[in-house]
């Protein structure tokens, strides 16, 4: 072998033996931060349902007391009911009304550019300030809703929102629409940006309308940005604790007690620890099974080209 | 910018070369999506700028006042007495927690991404997935195991009982944007600097970190918009008032002072107002960035 060989697989064999340190150490920090508060937890969760805890003194062990009881709970049953509800209303409601949002945003003339400005301002808040404005907004006795409604004559609508159980559930899915909506509407904002204009231009020397170019070129190319909005809208609704929380703490009765809050609400004011973690391994299996089932999906919407026919 | 979904309106923002073809108005249902613009306009802003005029109004005013007006004797009364109290602390304890929370983030994240993007083996690989799992675990799931974490570590009721999740949650989303946006740097400029005998720290400082400079923008924004709002964190891992951070101390405002309702607008204006500051200066690279990692 020539010297000048040896020496390149020297430096090669060098440089492999570095990035191999590089890759480890690096890594490490973002890793231990993620294990210690992330996944251990999961397990730590896993090892609590076998548990009876209140959270303040030392936990005993109960084996699988915690899981049985998840099977005749029906508060629980009712929980995840009301969880799934919140997914499938949140995209009916979010995703036509996104699209439309985010089509009207990529539009080319100034004011929609200055109006954009405006849209994103429901993402800025905490959940805890919308929560309250929206509370302040629909208090029955001072509340703007109701007393315009008083003032146009229409009191016979004007209601305790908040406090009715068959409504309580659809006004704070109204507020979570308002809070997400503008975000929705910025992926489709960059999903519509992307579509070729030459798409366009040709369908028009066709002849074709606004409203046919829109569900015939603008819906098809939107397909993946359909399919990542969905993801994040259904693996999202697992997350909407803060709202029901501030707006309604779970009731009237258990009217909003969605997945999240009957965790939180057993855990912590109910110091049911045990039970608690139960819930909250469902809900973390929920999520992952939820992701894989849409990854899935992604994989094959990524192969599609969406260029085809140029 | 300029692919729009419709064509040109008008002709003068195509400046003279090739005059765009006008799509014809078939239909009175084609003004939906603008009459849906103005009308979505309204419906963002209203609550906004009731929050805003509703924490000007005294609060004797309050009730007699029409709510949707503007109010009748504007005061700044609201804003000075919610700042003499506890809530220039939850203030300044959250401008703590989330500018340590974030630039560890940052920081942790960045350096992580780099080894995923730049070095692929078995190891970085694994990290990349686990990472990304991370975007499908709902967090509020691990709530209750942190809780136990954090009282075990003796750091219950403190501000890094805080910092330490935020700083784990934020890790998967930001490493996400980053590798995708590292990736995206040409292998040549790679190749020059390893020839010129660069080590990695080298190549990091200064190839990448100039050039992911949007990415990085796009996770500060982002992820300091997350800190800052959290709620859940603060509920379960602290107590006394004395380490609360905004949104809880919103909360608790509430609970004091319920009927106070002009009282606690301004308090819910004055802990978003950073956020809508950095909204105004860095709207375009948040909006940008978001767009650019969510596509892929």
């Amino acid at each position: 072998m020539s010297a000048l060989l040896k020496q390149e697989r020297a430096t090669a064999a060098h440089r492999a033996r570095r990035d191999t340190w590089v890759a480890v150490l690096w890594s490490l920090p973002a890793l231990a931060f993620y294990l210690l508060f992330a996944i251990i937890p999961l397990f730590i969760a896993l090892y609590l349902s076998f548990t009876s805890w209140n959270g303040l003194s030392s936990a005993t062990w109960v084996g699988l007391k915690n899981w049985l009881a998840l099977f005749s709970d029906s508060v629980t049953g009712h929980s995840l009911l009301l969880t799934i509800e919140v997914m499938i209303i949140s995209w009916v409601v979010q995703t036509p009304l996104s699209i439309l949002l985010g089509v009207f945003m990529a539009g080319t003339q100034r004011y929609r550019a200055v109006l954009s400005v405006v849209y994103f301002l429901p993402l800025l808040f905490s959940a805890v300030a919308i929560g309250l404005t929206w509370l302040s907004l629909l208090d029955p006795n001072f509340g703007l809703i109701d007393t315009l409604l008083k003032t146009i004559g229409l009191s016979a609508l004007a209601k305790g929102w908040l406090g009715d159980p068959k409504l309580a559930f659809f006004v704070v899915m109204a507020i979570i629409s308002w809070q997400f909506i503008p975000f929705h509407a910025l992926l489709y904002l960059g999903g519509a940006r992307q579509i070729p204009k030459e798409l366009y231009e040709a369908s028009t020397i066709d002849g074709a309308g606004r409203l046919q170019s829109f569900f015939s070129i603008t819906l098809p190319q939107l397909k993946y940005t359909v399919v990542t909005s969905t993801t994040l809208i259904f693996t999202g609704s697992l997350t909407y604790f803060d709202l029901f929380w501030v707006t309604t703490g779970g009731g009237p009765g258990y009217a909003t007690r969605v997945l999240p809050l009957h965790m939180y609400i057993t855990a912590f004011p109910d110091e049911n620890v045990g039970y608690g973690s139960v819930l909250a391994i469902v809900l973390a299996l929920f999520g992952v099974v939820l992701s894989f089932v849409f990854l899935r999906f992604t994989g094959f919407t990524r192969m599609a080209s969406q260029r085809e026919g140029l | 910018m300029g692919v729009g979904t419709l064509p040109q309106k008008s002709a003068e923002t195509q400046q003279g070369y090739r005059k765009p073809q006008k799509a014809p108005w078939h239909g009175w249902w084609e003004i939906i999506p603008i009459v849906f613009g103005i009308i979505w306009f309204i419906i963002a802003f209203y609550p906004v700028l009731y929050m805003f005029m509703t924490s000007l109004r005294p609060l004797t005013d309050f009730f007699t006042d029409v709510p949707w007006l503007p109010p009748t004797h504007p005061t700044l009364t609201n804003y000075s007495s919610v700042l003499s109290g506890d809530f220039s602390l939850a203030f300044v304890n959250t401008v703590f927690v989330t500018v340590i929370s974030v630039f560890l983030i940052v920081i942790v994240s960045l350096f992580s991404s780099y080894s995923i993007s730049r070095i692929h083996n078995r190891f970085t690989q694994v990290v990349f997935s686990l990472f990304l799992i991370g975007l499908a675990i709902p967090l509020q799931a691990t709530i209750i195991p942190i809780y136990a974490i954090i009282i075990n570590l003796h750091l219950y009721d403190t501000l890094f009982a805080l910092i330490l999740p935020s700083v784990a949650f934020g890790i998967p989303l930001s490493v996400l944007v980053l590798v995708t946006y590292i990736r995206d740097i040409p292998k040549e400029l790679y190749e020059s600097m390893l020839l010129d005998g660069a080590g990695h720290f080298r190549i990091l400082r200064s190839l990448v970190l100039p050039l992911s400079r949007p990415a990085i923008i796009t996770v500060v924004i982002y992820e300091t918009i997350q800190v800052w709002n959290s709620f859940l964190f603060p509920l379960v891992l602290t107590q006394s008032s004395n380490v609360r951070v905004l949104p809880l101390a919103l909360w608790t405002f509430q609970g004091q002072y319920t009927t106070n309702v002009p009282a606690i607008m301004a308090a819910v204006f004055l802990s978003a107002t950073p956020i809508i500051l950095l909204y105004i200066f860095g709207r375009r690279q948040l909006l940008g960035g978001l767009i650019a990692g969510f596509s892929k």
